[in-house]
This record gives structure tokens, C-alpha cells and sequence, in this order.
């Protein structure tokens, strides 16, 4: 950098303050938070029991909450783009009967994929239509379609269990590269999405839609059609995490990952996505998703009392959102 | 392949020093209930605490916040890091925890369901101990409904949740033998409702069963949290003469209404017993005094001669103990 230029800088920013460091542009970021806590749950997971500290456990561990983890980040993208989506668990119950039921017909396995993905598809579409064609609010239509879908799965499967055939069962226990295969999905499927985030024009306007969706369709970017493709990924997202689902528990019941609407969002918030829009990053909510499955098997391995567990995440939730504000008030306006 | 061969030679090891170990009384019991905050399991885990201190074993209890059917895995997962040789569990599902309780008894721990079994899935569990034998728990129900209303009229079932195991089967037991049995011919059965154990919604239930049906003149809850709440309804309401209230119910929480008329008799067994009996038929398995076949016999202090029956099941009584005025003061749990 010349004198040149910095003194034509200088004189460009005068009202505006200095540029940030390149330190604090790296550190100072939600993730950065995120991935201090991972650390100090590791930690604090040893010091609380001993069995903790076992690579292979807290990876076949991760399995147990790998499938809402693949959904929260693709929630992420929902978010950042400044809608939400609090459907994906009922969908996954649903796209899970009805897979399951094509299953133990003996229908051939690429029929009931087809099946189960079609059906997610559709449930993301039945979103995308009441969300983006009549312009209703997100928040409501998914608490709708959140109870809609659960209760046709009730409909369908009624209280019993549909069990799947013996050798569709067993997905956690196949080892790709010494990962459990759920886990080795989630980091394949967070590579993919963070590369389209961050590196393509695509993600850019993702990141534009959410920040401000008029000045976004001025400048000629087709909010409305990357908010379809958003939630239609999230149902078909939702019917490729029940097929996981149903592998690892052998057995499929209409309240299939009940509640898990909720720790998807903690794991996008934890991630330091804005609940707004606009902000947010995959790396985020994969060091998040971490973050929470440390915390909750460290926790149960130490034999702690689900009321304590309960309480941590509530706090932990808390920090992060103020420490989530603070930075995006002070860094990044 | 060689890698697998030195692995599974090395896990081998490990299982040999670990029976080796266990001959002895110092072995690890932990028991997994449906929920906390569960009076009914306080009972089971002294029966559990007492028998350890006797025969010199370790025992915890822990149980998920929520009684949903796979909120116990994570529990399942994290006894097996932590070595411990027996996993006792009041199963939250038939089948959702076959895969986890696999792997467990795969590591050489002792599986039994305690209260409640996997039903349909008993190869999943090494032996299951109940307090009477279940079969009865209908019949004598509807026995003793039958009594306290002359065998005429309008009945009603409040139960637990929609999925509940142990409910589902007594209930079914119960239409069947009212359906069956002339003596029990002019007793109507008008609806079954769910409280899902929680008390306000129990009592929301038992309020709606009263206005829909002003004909009723008894219900039978078959679940401890049922029971009181509807006691308590029929109380507010002044009502006792002529509702009827009985179904399972623990003495320490029914007993002012046993006192006050609103409750005349109601039946339960000893949630104690079963702890005391797993501890020391898991004593005895470990250390190879009992073995786990049908048709065994063994003695238990306190309880005689336990047989393991068909299906390996074991009771710790032969009937239901009914409770009214003149025996309530007995009891303590």
C-alpha cells in the first residue's frame, strides 16, 4: 500500500470510522463465541465425568442429534434470508410414516426414496406457496403446517409404530473414514451449503434478501424465487434426515423428533445467525450444532439432572443472543 | 482386516477382564425411569437403594425430562461409556430403543425392563420384572369398579398417554372382559381420555368426562397422576356419592381422600419390591448363582420364592393389593 492511496482512503472515509483491524474482523465474529464454548464444553465435560473424554463416543454420540442438525442448516439459510421455518421435525415425521409404510410393503428401496422425498418436497412447497405466493408471515404458516403435518402423521400411523425391515436399519453403525455415516453427512452437506454461502453470487443474494428484500428486488435480484427454492430444500432436507432418522431407530412413530423445531433454532442462534435476517454463517451453526450435542452428552454422562441440562441451554441461548447483538450493533453496522 | 482382527481381540479382553471383575457384589446398577419428577419411581429407587446397601452394589437413578419415546436413548448411550454392568429401564417405548439396548447387552451389561416391558420386542432385554402379573391388572379393575357401583351404569376410563404400554394393555384387558363377562353386562364403558400423566391435564379431562356424560357413575384411572387428579375433581365437586373414583393409585398421595370418603378403595402393588427384586436377581446373574432360564427358582429375603416365567418374566406378587380405610395406614410409599 503506497502513500497514494492511503492518503485518497484517508480522505474517502473522513466522517466514517477507521477501518477495523484484521484481527477484529476474524475474531470478533458470533462464531468465534460459538467455538470458545465448544472448547470450553470439551472441557468442562472431562471435568465432569471421565468417561467423557472419548473421541468415539462424542462422535457416535453426534449421531443422536445429526439429523435436526442437517435441518438447522438449511434453517440457516431461511433465516439469513429473513424468513423462518418451524415445519422441518412435523415434515420429517411425516416424510418418515410414509417411507417407512412403502418400506414394509416390500415396495423396492428407490420407490419408497422416491416416496419419502417427494413427499418432503411437496410439504416445503405447501410452505413456499402460502409464504411467497400469498404473502402470508412465516412464523404463522409454519406453526400451522408444524401441527398440520404432525397430525396427518398421527392420521396415517395412528399410535402405532411402523417397524422398518431388518436391513434398512442400522446407518449410525456404518463407518465412512472412521465417522459414523450420519455424521459424515452433516459435514458433507455443511461443506456444500458453506461453499454455496460464501463463495457464490447466489449466496450473496441469499444474504441481500434477508438484509433488505426492496432494495434486493431493485437491484434485480428474484427474492421471491430463492425464498421457494429455500423452503422447498428445507422439506426435501427434512424427508433425507427422517430416511437417517429411521435407519439409526429402527421403528417409526407419528412423534418422531417432537420439539426439535426448538433446537434447530437454538443451534442457527448459538451459530450466530440473525434472527432477523441478513446474518449468518454455515460454519456457525456446524460449530453450534457441535456445540450442543458436547453439551447435552456431556451432561447426561455425568448423570446430571435433565432440569440442570435444561437450565444450561436456556443460558446459553441467552448469552448468545445478547453476545450475538452486541457484536452485529458494534462491528458491523 | 488385520486391524479388525487386533480390535476384536483387544474388545475381547476387555470383556474378560470385565466378567472377571464382576465376580463380586460390587457391581454398577443404574436405573432409567420414564421421567423425572415421577413419584411413582421414588418408590421403585428405594427398593433399588435398600437392596444395594444389603448386597454392596453401586446404583443410580436418571431419567430424560420428558417421557417421549426416544428421550431415553441418549441415557442408554451414556450408561454403556460409563461401564456400569446392569441398565434397568421402565421402557419409554416398545421399540424404539431395541438398536441402543443391543448394543448394550453386545457389551456384556445385564438388560432388564423393570415395571413395564418391550412388548412384542422381549429379545431386546435379558429379563423383565414386574410386579403382578398384568393380565390380572384389567379384570381386577373392572372387579372392582363393578363393587363400588353395583355392576350398573355408565363407566369411564382416564388414563395416561395415548402410547403408554402398560395402560394400553389393561385397558384393553378391561374391554375385554366387560365385553365377555355377563356379570359385568350392564356396565357402559362411554369413553377412554388421556390426562398424558400431567395433572392439569387429568384434571381438565376428568372435568370434561363429567359434563359430557352426567350419567357416569364411576372411572377408573389406571395410572397414579390420573387418579388423584380425579379424586381431587370429584372432591371440589362434592360429587363423591355419586362418581366413583378408583384405578391405581399410590397410598401416600391417596390416602386423605381414602379418609374423607371420596376414594373408597383403589388398588396398586409394591413399586418397591421391583427394585428390591432386579438388585438381587442382578446379583445373582453376575455372580452366576442364578440362572436366567425359564423355570428357575430362586429366594429373594424378604419376598420367598421368585419363578422366572415364560418370556423371562418375573413378579414380585401374585395379585393386586386393594387399598381402602382399613389397610391404607399400612402403607408408606
Amino acid at each position: 500500500m503506497t502513500d497514494h492511496v492511503g492518503v485518497i482512503h484517508k480522505n474517502a472515509v473522513m466522517d466514517s470510522a477507521p477501518p477495523r483491524p484484521l484481527w477484529s474482523v476474524i475474531l470478533v465474529r458470533p462464531e468465534t463465541m460459538t467455538f470458545l464454548l465448544l472448547i470450553l464444553a470439551i472441557f468442562a465435560g472431562g471435568q465432569l465425568s471421565p468417561y467423557f473424554l472419548d473421541v468415539g463416543y462424542i462422535l457416535d454420540s453426534f449421531t443422536l442429534t445429526a439429523e435436526l442438525s442437517l435441518l438447522a442448516l438449511v434453517l440457516t439459510l431461511v433465516i439469513i434470508s429473513g424468513e423462518i421455518d418451524l415445519s422441518p421435525a412435523s415434515n420429517m415425521a411425516l416424510s418418515a410414516c410414509l417411507f417407512a409404510y412403502a418400506l414394509s410393503f416390500g415396495w423396492p428401496l428407490w420407490i419408497a426414496v422416491l416416496v419419502g422425498m417427494g413427499s418432503g418436497m411437496i410439504m416445503g412447497a405447501i410452505n413456499a406457496f402460502l409464504i411467497i405466493s400469498l404473502q402470508l408471515p412465516s412464523i404463522i404458516v409454519t406453526i400451522g403446517t408444524l401441527t398440520l403435518f404432525r397430525g396427518l402423521a398421527q392420521v396415517i400411523a395412528g399410535d402405532k409404530s411402523i417397524r422398518l425391515p431388518e436391513w434398512y436399519i442400522g446407518i449410525d453403525k456404518i463407518y465412512v473414514l472412521g465417522l459414523p455415516a450420519p455424521d459424515m453427512i452433516f459435514i458433507i452437506v455443511s461443506s456444500v451449503l458453506a461453499l454455496i454461502l460464501g463463495m457464490t453470487i447466489w449466496g450473496r443474494q441469499i444474504y441481500q434478501t434477508g438484509t433488505n428484500e426492496t432494495s434486493a428486488q431493485y437491484a434485480g435480484i428474484r427474492t421471491r424465487r430463492i425464498k421457494a427454492i429455500l423452503f422447498i430444500s428445507m422439506g426435501l432436507t427434512a424427508s433425507l434426515a427422517a430416511m437417517i432418522y429411521v435407519s439409526r431407530l429402527g421403528s417409526v412413530r407419528y412423534d418422531l423428533g417432537i420439539g426439535g423445531e426448538l433446537q434447530m433454532v437454538l443451534m442457527a442462534m448459538l451459530g450466530g445467525t440473525y434472527i432477523f435476517g441478513g446474518r449468518g454463517t454455515i460454519l456457525g451453526t456446524f460449530l453450534a450444532a457441535l456445540l450442543l450435542s458436547v453439551i447435552s452428552t456431556g451432561m447426561t454422562t455425568a448423570n446430571l439432572l435433565p432440569a440442570t441440562q435444561l437450565c444450561v441451554l436456556g443460558v446459553l441461548l441467552i448469552i448468545s443472543i445478547i453476545v450475538t447483538n452486541f457484536i452485529y450493533s458494534r462491528t458491523q453496522r | 482386516m488385520q486391524k479388525t482382527k487386533w480390535l476384536a481381540g483387544i474388545a475381547m479382553g476387555f470383556t474378560l477382564l470385565a466378567s472377571s471383575a464382576m465376580a463380586g457384589h460390587d457391581f454398577k446398577v443404574v436405573y432409567i425411569g420414564k421421567n423425572t419428577g415421577n413419584p411413582y419411581f421414588d418408590s421403585i429407587t428405594g427398593g433399588f437403594q435398600d437392596a444395594c446397601k444389603k448386597i454392596g452394589c453401586q446404583f443410580e437413578f436418571v431419567a430424560p425430562a420428558t417421557a417421549e419415546a426416544t428421550s431415553q436413548i441418549p441415557f442408554i448411550e451414556a450408561q454403556i461409556q460409563r461401564g456400569v454392568n446392569v441398565i434397568a429401564i421402565a421402557p419409554n417405548s416398545p421399540d424404539a430403543m431395541n438398536q441402543v439396548l443391543d448394543k448394550a447387552r453386545a457389551k456384556g451389561i445385564l438388560v432388564l425392563s423393570v415395571n413395564g416391558d418391550l412388548v412384542g420386542n422381549e429379545g431386546h432385554r435379558d429379563a423383565n420384572i414386574l410386579p403382578v402379573d398384568f393380565t390380572k391388572t384389567g379384570p381386577n379393575q373392572v372387579e372392582l369398579m363393578g363393587s363400588l357401583i353395583g355392576y350398573k351404569g355408565e363407566i369411564a376410563i382416564l388414563s395416561a398417554t395415548t402410547e403408554a404400554p402398560d395402560q394400553n394393555t389393561w385397558i384393553a384387558a378391561m374391554k375385554k372382559t366387560l365385553a365377555e363377562n355377563p356379570k359385568y353386562k350392564d356396565m357402559k364403558l362411554v369413553a377412554t381420555v388421556y390426562g398424558d400423566d400431567q395433572p392439569e391435564k387429568s384434571t381438565t379431562e376428568m372435568e370434561a368426562l363429567l359434563s359430557n356424560y352426567p350419567n357416569l357413575v364411576g372411572v377408573i384411572a389406571p395410572t397414579t397422576v390420573g387418579i388423584a387428579a380425579a379424586a381431587q375433581v370429584v372432591k371440589s365437586r362434592g360429587i363423591a356419592s355419586k362418581v366413583h373414583v378408583t384405578g391405581l393409585g399410590l397410598p401416600s398421595e391417596m390416602r386423605d381422600f381414602v379418609k374423607d370418603g371420596t376414594v373408597t378403595a383403589f388398588q396398586l402393588w409394591s413399586p418397591y419390591n421391583e427394585g428390591w427384586l432386579a438388585s438381587y436377581f442382578a446379583d445373582g446373574v453376575l455372580n452366576g448363582t442364578i440362572k436366567n432360564t425359564v423355570g428357575t427358582k430362586f429366594e429373594v429375603p424378604s419376598l420367598g420364592s421368585i419363578t422366572i416365567m415364560e418370556k423371562n418374566v418375573m413378579n414380585t406378587q401374585a395379585e393386586l393389593t386393594s387399598f381402602d380405610k382399613s389397610n391404607i395406614d399400612k402403607f408408606n410409599f
